[in-house]
């Protein structure tokens, strides 16, 4: 049997290489089902949406922190001192220093400001949170932020929402090349062949939402997804086969070059 | 650079013509262009498209369902003050209106806000009519400064301001502006305004620039459908969203759909606009702006908000009051107009809950703005 490695962020393992995000779905029980079925341990929360004031708060008594990493995020923000400002409420309000960084001034393709990202992660890890940001897939954005000491990178592949797959996949391959830390693909992954794409490049990790959340049957997608995570990794580890697009010749057209010099 | 260079360049009967000479191929044309221009707005908008509501109320629902998810956010407006200066011959406040008015004291507004927080709104919109006397500036944000610590998002919905004072609320605490244009029919603007300062057509027309310069998080514009003929306005509405959503580009745009309601003063719609042009307005401007915002009132019946929840909304107010004071400061005050949805916040929400949607109470933060920190 093979032995698959474990998700290392930061200081802790994670066996489930799916993170998911909470927004979006028709009701919190639906919401729930589709966490269990995607076996995430890892989910994040947008603090826009919840009311870190109230223990009894819909969305965070929904996510079972004892069974899940809860990640919040800073969504909605424009710039480095509101998600700062955001990060650290939520720390008061008893969460983990884990915090996922969305500086996203247009709200309407929601794509990630870069110099905005990188101020905000240094004054962010400075102060001791574990920091997954959301980028664009820039090469040298994302080993800039390695270097200020984010635990992830997390490129997108399509702005959110979109379900477009990986329209970044160049740019993801060379984050993949070149990172240190776990790449996790973010944002506009639409079908779980998506996900099984960017993990067989070697992602770390996919985070989904928009996808699951919105399907016909959001519970059957979260496990389709979690299949195609899987099954994406685990092709990865067995080493695909070079693409080929000819069959050989069986007589080689250079082979006379062989016989002439016999 | 404002909307109003933008605008000068498009005529009102052009449009009216150009629409009217839309076919159904510029309609299928327009459904399936990736990134829809100005004609095929005019062409969703257009008689014709009347034969394809089916499809784009389909696709509206697919769009909005990807953008948005299956959430309507809630929000309540809170009116301060009844008093006007204005003239408008369709609404209630009319300065010439024989009606019980009142201004709120910011304890009663803090009233009004405690009830609706007890049924679970963070969201509020707070309106006031065209009075500076009654209304000051400075009084609105004593109003949000009093009102932030128990809020995640406030909105307005006041006289025009300058710059400089929507900067002054957006640091108390103030997140997003909302203005209606009524018309974009300059002449048909002139005639419904007769006197007051709201007559100055342009000033208003800018108002949204003015809070998009300011750095609103939120700009909320829309016309009073029955004003003028609903598919020009929609067009020129259409064309106002794209314009702010590029320009401002920080700031989220969304467009409300407020169809005439009966009101003090007996005002009759010339150009009444049915639930089949509603419909198909709504979904013309969602297959135009994916993501935009679309608000629905309690100015629509219960079964016709049902009805239009799948078709793009975005946002919904509920249990609403048009009076000042009306949730629980005061008593026998004047709304601005008849509501027409009565059920209360929880009715509605369950009503959602049962289409398969969830209602969102909280989807802003109070500290995302430096205010949080005064």
């Amino acid at each position: 049997m093979t032995q698959y490695p474990p998700l290392i962020i930061a200081d802790r393992t994670f066996h489930s290489r799916l993170l998911v995000g909470t927004g979006k779905f028709a009701s919190t029980q639906i919401m729930q089902q589709a966490l269990t079925a995607s076996g995430a341990e890892i989910v994040t929360v947008a603090l826009r949406r919840v009311d870190l004031s109230n223990p009894q708060d819909n969305l965070m008594e929904a996510v079972d922190r004892d069974r899940y990493l809860f990640l919040p995020n800073t969504s909605g923000a424009r710039d480095a001192e509101e998600a700062v400002r955001l990060a650290r409420i939520s720390r008061a309000a008893g969460c983990d220093p884990w915090v996922k960084l969305e500086v996203t001034p247009d709200p309407h393709y929601l794509l990630p400001d870069p110099v905005e990202t990188l101020k905000a992660a240094e004054i962010m890890v400075k102060e001791g949170f574990k920091v997954l940001p959301y980028i664009n897939a820039d090469p040298v954005l994302a080993k800039r932020l390695e270097e200020v000491g984010t635990v992830t990178v997390m490129p997108l592949g399509a702005p959110i929402g979109t379900n477009r797959g990986l329209k970044t996949r160049d740019a993801i391959q060379i984050i993949i090349q070149q990172a240190q830390v776990p790449v996790v693909v973010d944002a506009g992954l639409g079908a779980p062949s998506h996900a099984a794409e960017a993990m067989e490049m070697g992602a770390d990790a996919v985070l989904v939402n928009t996808a699951i959340a919105t399907a016909g049957d959001p519970v059957g997608m979260a496990e389709a997804f979690r299949l195609g995570v899987e099954a994406g990794f685990k092709a990865y580890i067995a080493g695909l086969g070079r693409h080929s697009w000819e069959a050989e010749a069986s007589s080689p057209l250079t082979g006379f070059l062989r016989s002439n010099h016999a | 650079m404002s909307f109003w260079q933008k605008i000068i360049q498009y005529r009102w009967d052009r449009i009216e013509a150009a629409i009217s000479r839309k076919t159904a191929q510029d309609v299928r044309q327009a459904m399936r262009a990736p990134n829809p221009n100005f004609d095929d707005l005019l062409a969703l908008l257009s008689p014709v498209a009347a034969d394809f509501l089916e499809e784009m109320a389909l696709a509206a629902h697919g769009l909005t369902v990807q953008r948005f998810g299956r959430t309507i956010q809630m929000f309540a407006p809170v009116y301060i003050s009844s008093e006007c200066t204005n003239s408008c011959v369709y609404c209630g406040f009319n300065r010439h209106n024989q009606i019980s008015r009142a201004t709120l004291s910011v304890a009663e507004v803090e009233k009004e806000v405690m009830f609706l927080h007890r049924q679970g709104f963070r969201h509020v919109l707070l309106l006031t009519g065209e009075s500076p006397h009654h209304v000051p500036v400075e009084y609105l944000m004593r109003i949000a400064r009093k009102l932030r610590p128990l809020l995640a998002s406030i909105s307005i919905e006041i006289y025009p301001l300058t710059t400089n004072d929507y900067r002054h609320l957006i640091q108390n605490g103030v997140d997003g502006l909302t203005v209606y244009q009524e018309t974009y029919h300059i002449k048909r603007y002139a005639e419904v305004h007769p006197a007051g300062p709201k007559r100055n057509y342009r000033w208003r027309l800018e108002t949204p620039d003015r809070g998009g310069q300011a750095g609103f998080r939120r700009l909320n514009i829309g016309v009073l459908l029955g004003l003028s003929d609903w598919r020009v306005d929609g067009a020129f509405v259409g064309l106002h969203a794209a314009y702010l959503a590029r320009r401002y580009w920080q700031s989220h745009v969304s467009v409300s759909f407020p169809r005439l309601r009966p009101a003090a003063g007996g005002f009759q719609p010339q150009f009444p606009v049915n639930d089949t042009h509603l419909v198909q307005l709504m979904c013309a401007l969602r297959l135009w702006l994916p993501d935009a915002g679309l608000v629905l009132s309690t100015r629509e019946p219960a079964s016709l908000r049902e009805n239009l929840l799948p078709l793009g909304v975005t946002q919904m107010s509920a249990g609403s009051k048009t009076a000042p004071g009306g949730y629980a400061a005061k008593e026998n005050v004047e709304g601005q107009f008849e509501i027409s949805d009565l059920r209360s916040p929880q009715e509605v929400v369950r009503m959602i809950a049962a289409h398969g949607y969830e209602p969102v109470w909280k989807d802003w933060d109070a500290s995302f703005l430096n205010a949080a920190e005064h």
